[in-house]
């Protein structure tokens, strides 16, 4: 009886993911050799960068109370537009790849962004519920990509650019793992550490007692879109880069494995309640699971049961720890 | 082993401990209602109740002792099995659908079947006879969410007497209740024990206590302090017993001193067509109340007041500057504070700690922030010492509120008047649902609010505090403003008068 309370204690105050992680990394060690070299968990950490980066939009959407379906249309538009306009004025000038670059790398991000700005105003300004809001999105974000490219892969990126962003390193680190950082950073400065910050969760865990404590909850909510869609939108030009092509059919496992990331790490489905640093280990968790089933050889289309289920698993998780705290009180 | 010689006790719970992780909840409490009684419970909050009608009710197991009715040890091992004992409860949060019709909800759960097609013919015929036995008026075929909280509450009433009713166990019932309803609920109450059902009563409100009571068993810090004859024993003395120490007056005196016009609100009108043609004054250092039901539009007029209701005609001023249809950050700029009725829907962020649900509305004030940036260690300071003055336990403040007491909730949202210069400020039902020991502290709170010279609009509908602590009073009904009354005029036949009819002239 006492035993098992402390378990329950330490399960209640650390959360599902520590003890996921655990489990997942001795299952894998045991399972293939490969698993625990660094070699491999470079691997791991390079292929979790993408999620990492979109699951901390996806945690600001959570976080107010809502989620962001689009994550994937956005990874995809960005990537079509992106590759497009920057092999067009590649073609164009082609002694100017660098201008190529910035330019098409704008011109992504801020097509991905946009996303986020119609998710924004439908849910801020008429109150569209999140989950119709960007469901309507994805299927205009896809539909917009297919039509662009005609279901056609997109080429004629200069070289340079997969070089550096996809393949490239500093110091012996991939490119895209100092950007990862740089977006952790940012979020975690801005969530803990600015009034904004504050704001999100208060808005998220109670939109009524945030409005009559005189903060703009239709400009948080706003907010929060746009930073989810440009946070995805980031990740989307890295993808590109690492693919070298401009596709539509990428991301579109991005918005269930993007909410499992978060809400294996103790990010609350009612609002308000999120962490910068558990989220990138949820995201972390999720690469290291894939990379896991790929070493033991389990074919992806059960790999995909195994996310889904993971999910599912995370919640119900949640939902036995909230018990247990709802039944102390001071 | 009987008690009363006559007849075996209805219930009776021996020697009841109950653990949580950490926290003894219950400890060696012993509890005994008889049939015919209504049995208070009465102790501060955290005292226990809570967790002893959940037993009582089945939700809750006890780590130890015994669960005895009508003479057999039973174990109550679920609120169903409860039930099938004759046990019912009725908690502050209503179990009822807001979507579904009063009778779909009376039988929700045990709807009567043919052949798996329900039998809505046979259910009505039902519906009609149980609410006609209990005298209760309620348009059966209305969504719940159409009703009134009162009319809610009877539903959740009804709904205990599906199957053969013993024990009814109420808890805070009269808490959202205006006063005519809560008598209404009184006349229900003594027509159930006429029919020897056992009542089980949980209130925080005194007078309630002698008025409906028989008997009353305090608890305080989980144990079991007495259990008293409601007749004969004191207000001071209840006091006493529960919070362990005399307490000799519950509303602090006040020697007014109104100064300068701080709030000064002219023929307004809500765009909401909720209030209509409002005029109020309120100056600093005085308690201005604002009486009347539920749904007079009292509580809308301070909303409207402080920019979170849109406002289609009059004015408003603040120390002589207009500030009609401001946003609600101009007007906690301008230093007016409003803290909500219902701190779980309005006032809290429940699942955040107390040092952010304290420092909420004054984000983008110094101490806490600098420009957009926090200073978290000058929030910290700043919110240790507001909870100081609150006597909220200070190493609690990184605690999420939702594991907090009532009081302590209500403390946190209250300390929130602490963190800026606020000069008025709107109290809408400072004291629902907390314990006497805080409502005493939050009464003393409010009063030293004015005397430094605040001005202050208590809006309650808890009488005796319109008529101990103000001295000025506007009665609203039917959304407009039917009197003022001021200092000796205030009284409760006074105020009364004005709560239900128009007044000649």
């Amino acid at each position: 009886m006492h035993r098992s309370s402390k378990l329950n204690d330490l399960f209640v105050r650390v959360g599902i993911l520590p003890i996921l992680l655990l489990v997942a990394i001795v299952v894998f060690a045991l399972a293939s050799e490969n698993f625990l070299t660094i070699r491999n968990l470079t691997n791991v950490l390079r292929q979790s960068v993408y999620l990492m980066i979109i699951s901390l939009g996806q945690m600001l959407a959570l976080i107010t109370g809502g989620f962001d379906l689009s994550v994937g249309t956005i990874v995809a538009l960005t990537s079509v537009v992106g590759a497009m306009v920057m092999a067009g004025v590649y073609a164009t000038v082609p002694d100017l790849a660098w201008v190529a670059i910035a330019i098409g790398c704008i011109a992504g991000i801020s097509a991905g962004t946009l996303v986020g700005v119609c998710n924004g105003i439908g849910v801020a300004v008429f109150n569209v519920s999140p989950f119709i809001m960007s469901l309507g999105m994805l299927s205009v974000g896809f539909g917009i990509a297919l039509y662009l490219t005609g279901g056609m892969p997109v080429y004629g990126m200069p070289q340079e650019f997969g070089d550096l962003f996809g393949f490239g390193t500093f110091l012996g680190i991939p490119v895209p793992i100092y950007i990862a950082l740089m977006t952790i950073s940012v979020m975690y400065f801005l969530l803990n550490w600015t009034v904004i910050g504050r704001y999100f969760y208060a808005v998220g865990g109670n939109i009524k007692a945030a409005r009559l404590s005189g903060i703009k909850t239709r400009f948080i909510l706003f907010w929060t879109y746009v930073l989810c869609a440009l946070l995805a939108a980031i990740a989307g030009m890295l993808l590109t880069a690492r693919l070298d092509t401009g596709e539509a059919n990428i991301g579109a496992s991005m918005p269930l494995q993007s909410i499992a990331a978060c809400v294996i790490a103790g990010v609350s489905l009612r609002g308000g309640v999120g962490r910068v640093e558990s989220v990138v280990l949820g995201a972390l968790f999720i690469g290291l699971v894939q990379n896991g089933m790929n070493l033991a050889r389990i074919e992806s289309y059960l790999q995909t049961v195994v996310l889904g289920g993971l999910l599912i698993f995370a919640v119900v998780a949640d939902q036995v720890r909230l018990r247990y705290f709802t039944s102390q009180k001071y | 082993m009987m008690s009363d010689g006559k007849e075996l006790p209805l219930l009776r719970l021996v020697n009841i401990t109950k653990e949580f992780p950490g926290v003894r909840a219950l400890n060696d409490v012993n509890f005994e209602l008889k049939s015919g009684e209504v049995h208070v419970l009465f102790g501060e909050n955290g005292a226990g109740k809570s967790t002893l009608i959940s037993i009582v009710a089945g939700a809750t197991k006890p780590t130890a002792g015994e669960v005895w009715i009508r003479g057999e040890s039973v174990h109550l091992n679920s609120v169903h099995e409860a039930r099938e004992f004759g046990i019912s409860a009725v908690f502050q949060e209503f179990s009822l659908v807001p979507q579904m019709t009063v009778e779909e909800n009376l039988f929700l759960g045990s709807e009567i079947v043919r052949a798996g097609i329900l039998q809505k013919r046979a259910i009505r015929k039902r519906v009609k006879g149980m609410l006609e036995d209990l005298e209760f008026q309620l348009p059966i075929s209305r969504r719940v969410d159409q009703l009134t909280r009162a009319e809610q509450q009877m539903v959740e009433i009804a709904k205990a007497f599906r199957s053969e009713l013993l024990i009814l166990i109420l808890d805070e019932p009269t808490a959202s209740l205006t006063q005519q309803e809560t008598s209404q609920l009184f006349r229900l109450i003594n027509r159930l024990k006429s029919q020897n059902i056992g009542i089980i009563y949980i209130t925080h409100r005194i007078s309630e206590v002698r008025e409906i009571g028989d008997r009353i068993t305090v608890l305080r810090d989980g144990c079991f302090v007495d259990t008293v004859d409601a007749k004969s024993t004191t207000e001071i003395e209840l006091v006493r017993l529960m919070a362990g120490r005399v307490v000799s007056e519950i509303f602090p005196l006040i020697d007014f001193q109104p100064g300068e016009t701080l709030l000064d609100v002219s023929g307004l009108h809500t765009a909401d067509d909720s209030v209509r043609n409002a005029s109020v004054r309120v100056c600093r250092g005085e308690i201005v109340g604002l009486a009347g039901l539920v749904g007079s539009g009292k509580s809308e007029f301070a909303q409207a007041c402080f920019g979170a209701l849109s406002i289609s005609g009059g004015t408003v001023s603040l120390a002589g500057v207009d500030v009609t249809g401001a946003s609600i950050q101009a007007m906690l700029r301008h230093g007016v504070l409003y803290l909500p009725q219902d701190r779980k829907t309005d006032g809290l962020v429940m699942m955040r700690s107390a040092r952010e649900n304290i420092s909420l509305a004054s984000l983008c004030e110094r101490p806490v922030s600098r420009g957009w940036l926090l200073d978290k260690r000058s929030e910290r300071k700043m919110v240790e010492d507001v909870a100081g003055t609150f006597k909220l336990p200070r190493e609690r403040i990184e605690l999420a509120v939702e594991h907090f007491s009532g009081g302590n909730q209500q403390k946190v949202m209250l300390a929130r008047s602490h963190t800026q210069n606020f000069s008025l400020f709107v109290f809408d039902e400072p004291t629902v649902g907390v314990d006497v020991g805080t409502r005493i502290a939050i009464y003393q709170f409010i009063v030293e609010l004015c005397k430094c010279g605040a001005g202050i609009l208590l809006i309650s509908s808890d009488l005796p505090e319109i008529l101990h602590l103000t001295n000025r009073v506007y009665i609203f009904f039917q959304k407009q403003i039917q009197a003022e009354l001021e200092g000796g005029d205030i009284t409760e036949e006074n105020v009364l008068s004005h709560f239900f009819e128009k007044a000649q002239g």
